[in-house]
């Protein structure tokens, strides 16, 4: 057993964990954030993602040890009160989802996205989605919100600089 | 799927790190990025009762000019390899392949290193480190190795590394000014791996000629390999089109092909001149040289 620290969306945890422990074992069922969805087991699906240190990984790949120390954004982190973070926003405005089974991981792959790349073009956002398997939308409104998220978090950036979620992840 | 049960260690230093794996024989098993070696654990295809996770021993990561050359950590992290600014400089055909490696996530956490030393036959990066004469540098118990690319790999998941050996860095000699850089590969939809791949490095000479020519392949075999027999084909010889595609189609001679769902031998023995090919186009171009 380990005893760890990590900052789960801003706040320190800490944790007894078992070598084995995966991530996002200990978020759905230690910490009872279950936005991080199990999917494939396999490492393929993305379901899983979340930023860890702001950068997006797969959270089933991870043991929850090798977060110590670190810091971990999940989708639960996302949201201002009821204000929807803009990737969040644009997926629902698109209509981005359906069934919403990869919905978290893809909103936290997309902000990494976005943190390194304010303005992708289309194929930028395309290969940004290899990591994320959606069995609904086809793809396309998902790429769709993606490049609508991009232009409001430039036009909110410009106005009152970068969104506080990004500014803490970039 | 829980993995088996297995004890974590996270050493602080390259001793540290090879005591434990010496001290476990057979046992224990270093941890890179993890993205080959968790899902295999969480699959039960791979039991260690010992993780010796390298991800915090400093000197194992990032990227320098060295003396003639350039010196890679193992740990560095595909991303980083993928966006470094030196690279897109001085090595341009690795940051690209880097950047074709899995996806974005698996970028963001896999290393150059990992990816060596797992030694997948259908990896992308073996190939650009053959094609680029890179050495990779290992610690052990015994005397520190540099070991030339082309020896590296020898069978499927198996690679020259001993035991209790490390992998801890790679160094590629300095290319020669102009040197043109392709890599094509077919890529297997779900995981992003090569069905086959083709990194190729070209110069041309005053005359039109091919002063220099390295081609490497990956996925088409057990192991990654260098062409030899094709970059015999075209080494020395004015660059036409009959020439590139007689050395693309020397690219496979020898190998003894793989055959799986993704493709037959037959299928793969045509990928490797088809890409070869592209490759060598590919690389032709980027010297400034229009065929």
């Amino acid at each position: 057993m380990h005893r760890i620290t990590l900052t789960v969306n801003g706040r320190r945890r800490t944790a007894e964990v078992e070598d084995r422990t995966l991530l996002v074992e200990l978020l759905r069922e230690g910490l009872r954030l279950t936005g991080a969805h199990i999917g494939c087991d396999t490492a393929q699906c993305g379901a899983c993602t979340v930023l860890l240190d702001g950068h997006a990984v797969k959270s089933c790949s991870v043991l929850a040890v090798q977060a110590d120390g670190r810091r971990v954004t999940t989708v639960e982190g996302l949201a201002k009160g009821k204000r929807l973070h803009p990737v969040q926003a644009a997926l629902k405005a698109e209509h981005g989802l359906q069934c919403g089974f990869c919905t978290p991981g893809l909103v936290l792959g997309l902000v990494d996205l976005l943190v390194e790349q304010p303005d992708p073009t289309t194929e930028q956002v395309r290969a940004a989605l290899d990591g994320h398997l959606c069995r609904c939308t086809g793809y396309q409104h998902i790429v769709d919100a993606a490049l609508t998220a991009a232009k409001a978090l430039r036009e909110t950036g410009a106005r009152e600089g970068p969104e506080p979620a990004l500014r803490e992840l970039g | 799927m829980y993995t088996a049960p297995f004890t974590y260690h996270a050493p602080t230093t390259l001793r540290a790190a090879v005591r434990l794996l010496r001290a476990h024989p057979g046992e224990a098993r270093p941890l890179a990025g993890g993205m080959s070696l968790v899902p295999a654990m969480r699959l039960r295809l791979a039991q260690p009762e010992y993780l010796v996770d390298l991800g915090h021993i400093a000197e194992l990561a990032g990227i320098e000019a060295v003396d003639g050359g350039i010196a890679i950590g193992a740990m560095t992290a595909h991303r980083d390899v993928e966006r470094s600014r030196l690279l897109a400089r001085r090595l341009p055909l690795l940051a690209h392949v880097a950047g074709t490696v899995g996806d974005r996530q698996v970028r963001n956490r896999g290393t150059l290193g990992g990816s060596l030393a797992h030694a997948d036959p259908a990896a992308d990066l073996p190939a650009a480190v053959l094609a680029l004469e890179g050495v990779l540098h290992t610690a052990g118990a015994g005397r520190a190795r540099r070991i030339p690319a082309h020896r590296f790999f020898l069978d499927p998941y198996t690679t020259a590394l001993g035991e209790s050996e490390l992998l801890t860095r790679v160094v590629f000699p300095a290319q020669p000014r102009r040197t043109g850089w392709g890599y094509e590969k077919l890529e297997n939809h779900a995981s992003r791996f090569a069905v086959v791949g083709v990194a190729a490095l070209v110069n041309v000479g005053r005359g039109g000629e091919c002063t220099r020519v390295r081609i490497a392949v990956t996925g088409a075999g057990p192991v990654a390999y260098r062409a030899r027999a094709a970059e015999r084909a075209l080494a020395g010889r004015p660059l036409t089109a009959q020439a590139i595609a007689r050395a693309a189609r020397a690219a496979g001679r020898g190998v003894e092909f793989l055959a799986d769902a993704h493709g037959s031998a037959a299928y793969r023995e045509h990928l490797v001149a088809v890409l070869s090919e592209r490759a060598l186009r590919a690389a032709i171009a980027r010297t400034g040289v229009s065929l």
